[in-house]
């Protein structure tokens, strides 16, 4: 406001000498636009929030988004502004306090951690936890070329910095070329892979659940985990950087746009991705298991993870709709095998799982660690 | 003795007259090549516009016309399950979706079976519901009646209407299946399936569902923030540039100040938008996701560019007319009010406007301040929460739909085309204004 008072100043002083001038019409009406703007800006008066604020995972966006514009057209509330933050950037704004000015609700494609829910216990917040259904990551190349069935352990070595030598306990530059190398029964194609960066919820979920997983089939560094934790994590987390793993930003329409016009590599992203251009790509197998809707809900396709976000007890009854919003996420028309969410590729809450999440999130059952 | 030496001058000559010719071709060669050099970036110039231009204009274009299907909805009371419109309590569960599918039921009487029946709900948008909606609460009196309305289609039929779906991979592979084939070649037969001009794309705000998408939250969005720093910026930028031109004593302190406004237009647009988030935000509390915010954050953007362009306007006011109003007994300030200022105006408003244009295009600074969003509502002031075209084409290119690509480059066209028009605004300006000594 300090900063509009002065323009108002400036406005009129150079607007007092404007009868004196007369002459030159482009000042008269720069003038007067100047006034205009300024009245206008003036005139609107400031207002307590009344629209839901929500923040959070990347992964997560295209399923809230959905829900909050249906909850904004059904119930005239307004629409919830929802910004794409990232997991780790959400709930950061999340904890940040009580009040007008932090979001209330943040999205989370992984579990908050610890130090997270001490960051925000700090701060006196109440946190009550929705989980909202599974999404599924695949592992994709265009149909042009052949479908392939992997393990777990074939994507670590063929995807690891460094994977085990000859010996027990030594470690080597990855030195496979063609996914063969990796495994006699694939392909003899040049490895070649399309991944999100390290910033992303995708990566970390990909590490969790395909390499980590992975490494560990091999004995001697799954001792390690025990043994040398951080060694542990080092061996199973790091990528290779010569050229087989390729970073491809968080733009997973990119990924698929280079797997269709290179068949011979493969990208990893989410399940909705693949489900949206079903036409063009075909995801892998994971031990015999196909990527599929069913699959990812009966939870035997082995890389899937639950999708959550984190809504901010104190804001219940002061920002309105918070409660509706939830209950319009974990309505049926919402969760149901053919409702709008599967729709858009997420993988709902099971029947029970559902009445339990209903039955919490209406107690407001705050979450404890 | 004379033939000799004259026959050695003559050698000598000619000898001399081959080298300069020779060295004149050379020169020549090489004058010749610089003119290619240059004709040849140029041509490599416009190669890359045209092939920027060509792939957006290609993506893009299809997204200005839109399908839509003509459905015999009844607003049937027991339906939707709403006896009274200003009943709060019954609006709460009303299945406003019961409208479009009875509707579609009518139509195809002969679909039957679940799976069929959610295959053939499924051609029209999927939150065209809505739109009944607000048409049955803004006329009460369609209650009980039957109407012909235009719904949007979904994108997937919007898609297969515009020939981007191919039908020959087997039935599982694509998203349009046989059935929903067949029920479109009927609707297409009997009139009730049109392509016209999609205004939706230019009256709604953001959506999920790419056939509702619109850019007109954005454009609000754009213009409020441009308002703010247009307000701001100009006068703030005009009065710095003219007291360090006109008033300001040359001394270290003003060189240190011009040094800083210098390298103040070169900081990378990301910093600002930091600065933003911790000082209007964090210290003054003002809204995240608000044009008002976004405003102040460009306008410490634009301000060197204006400044900048500004001082060099004054500057080239020649002294004379300085000399001569000071002569005739003016004072300082009516000098620069009454002569200066009008003179350089012109050229004050082209580095605004450039300003302008560049502050329409940031993305960046945007992000910190929480105008990276979906926005689904049209804002109605600076205060609202928006989001600015640029953003609302970064937010559609990372969304799984494919829709979304034509979307994205629709909405770059339109970027373009404001871009082009405020750039061609500034030449107007200076051309009409422009004063020569």
């Amino acid at each position: 406001m300090i900063v509009i008072l002065q323009v108002y100043d400036a406005s009129r002083v150079e607007g007092s000498d404007l009868k004196k001038i007369g002459g030159s019409s482009v000042k008269k009406t720069i003038f007067a636009a100047m006034l205009a703007t300024t009245a206008a800006i003036a005139a609107v008066p400031a207002q307590a929030r009344d629209q839901i604020n929500i923040v959070g995972s990347s992964t997560v966006y295209p399923f809230a988004t959905v829900v909050a514009e249906r909850f904004g057209r059904a119930t005239g509330n307004p629409t919830p502004t929802i910004e794409s933050t990232g997991s780790g950037g959400g709930l950061k704004l999340f904890c940040d306090g009580i009040g007008e000015n932090t979001p209330d609700i943040t999205n989370s494609s992984s579990y908050i951690k610890q130090s997270q829910f001490d960051a925000c216990a700090e701060k006196g917040i109440d946190i009550i936890e929705v989980k909202i259904g599974y999404d599924g990551i695949a592992f994709a190349n265009s149909r042009q070329s052949d479908k392939i069935d992997v393990s777990r352990k074939d994507l670590f070595l063929a995807l690891a910095a460094h994977v085990p030598g000859d010996k027990e306990g030594e470690l080597i530059e990855n030195p496979y070329q063609t996914w063969k190398d990796v495994n006699s029964s694939l392909p003899a194609t040049k490895i070649r892979v399309l991944g999100p960066p390290p910033t992303s919820g995708t990566r970390a979920a990909f590490v969790e659940l395909v390499m980590e997983k992975g490494c560990s089939e091999i004995s001697w560094i799954k001792d390690l985990k025990s043994s040398d934790k951080s060694k542990w994590e080092e061996v199973c987390g790091s990528m290779r950087e010569d050229g087989a793993f390729v970073e491809a930003g968080e733009n997973d329409n990119l990924i698929v746009q280079k797997l269709d016009a290179d068949p011979s590599s493969f990208g990893i992203f989410g399940y909705s991705f693949l489900d949206q251009n079903s036409d063009k790509l075909q995801g892998a197998s994971f031990d015999g298991v196909d990527i599929s809707f069913d699959n990812i809900a009966d939870g035997s396709y082995p890389v899937s993870r639950p999708l959550h976000f984190f809504v901010k007890k104190q804001h219940i009854g002061v920002i309105p709709g918070i409660m509706e919003y939830v209950n319009t996420f974990l309505s049926n028309a919402a969760q149901s095998e053919d409702g709008y969410l599967a729709e858009k590729g997420l993988i709902p809450l099971s029947g029970v799982e559902l009445q339990k999440m209903r039955a919490d999130v209406n107690a407001q059952k705050v979450l404890n660690m | 003795m004379t033939d000799q030496n004259m026959n050695a001058i003559e050698r000598l000559a000619t000898v001399k007259e081959e080298r300069m010719k020779a060295k004149l071709g050379k020169r020549y060669a090489k004058e010749k090549r610089f003119r290619a050099y240059g004709v040849a970036s140029i041509v490599i110039g416009l190669c890359f516009l045209a092939m920027l231009l060509g792939t957006i204009f290609t993506a893009g274009w299809s997204t200005f016309y839109a399908t839509e299907i003509r459905l015999t909805v009844t607003y049937d009371a027991d339906a939707i399950g709403v006896s009274d419109l200003n009943d709060e309590s019954q609006l709460m569960f009303a299945d406003w979706g019961a409208l479009v599918k009875n509707a579609m039921k009518e139509r195809f009487p002969y679909v039957s079976g679940r799976s069929d029946r959610r295959a053939m709900y499924s051609l029209v948008s999927s939150v065209a519901e809505y739109d009944l909606k607000d048409r049955l609460e803004a006329n009460p009196e369609l209650l009980g009646t039957t109407e012909e309305v235009w719904l949007m289609a979904d994108d997937e039929i919007d898609a297969l209407m515009k020939g981007q779906v191919d039908m020959s991979v087997p039935e599982n592979e694509r998203r349009i299946s046989d059935l929903q084939n067949s029920l479109v070649e009927s609707l297409i037969e009997s009139g009730e399936l049109k392509k016209s001009f999609n205004t939706t794309f230019f009256t709604n705000g953001d959506s999920r569902e790419p056939e509702q998408a619109g850019i007109r939250g954005a454009m609000l969005g754009s213009f409020f923030t441009l308002l703010v720093t247009l307000a701001l910026s100009f006068p703030i930028g005009v009065a710095a540039a003219i007291y360090l031109e006109e008033f300001a004593p040359k001394n270290r302190l003003t060189e240190i100040i011009e040094v800083n406004i210098n390298n103040l237009a070169a900081v990378p647009s990301i910093v600002f938008g930091l600065l933003g988030l911790a000082v209007f935000i964090n210290v003054f509390h003002l809204p995240r996701s608000a044009p008002v915010v976004g405003g102040l954050v460009l306008t410490l953007m634009t301000l060197p560019t204006i400044i900048i362009s500004s001082r060099s306007a004054i500057k080239a006011v020649p002294p004379s007319i300085r000399e001569a109003a000071l002569g005739l007994g003016a004072s300082k300030v009516q000098m620069v009010m009454h002569h200066v200022l009008p003179l350089a105006m012109p050229g004050m408003l082209t580095g605004t406007i450039i300003g302008m244009a560049q502050a329409l295009g940031e993305t960046a600074p945007l992000l910190m301040i929480g105008m990276v969003a979906f926005i689904a509502d049209i804002p109605s002031g600076p205060l609202d929460s928006a989001t600015v075209l640029p953003v609302q084409i970064f937010l559609w290119s990372d969304l799984p739909e494919r829709a979304f690509v034509a979307k994205t480059s629709g909405a770059i066209m339109v970027l373009l085309g404001f871009l082009a028009a405020m750039n061609l605004l500034a030449v107007y300006l200076r051309k009409k204004f422009e004063t020569r000594w």
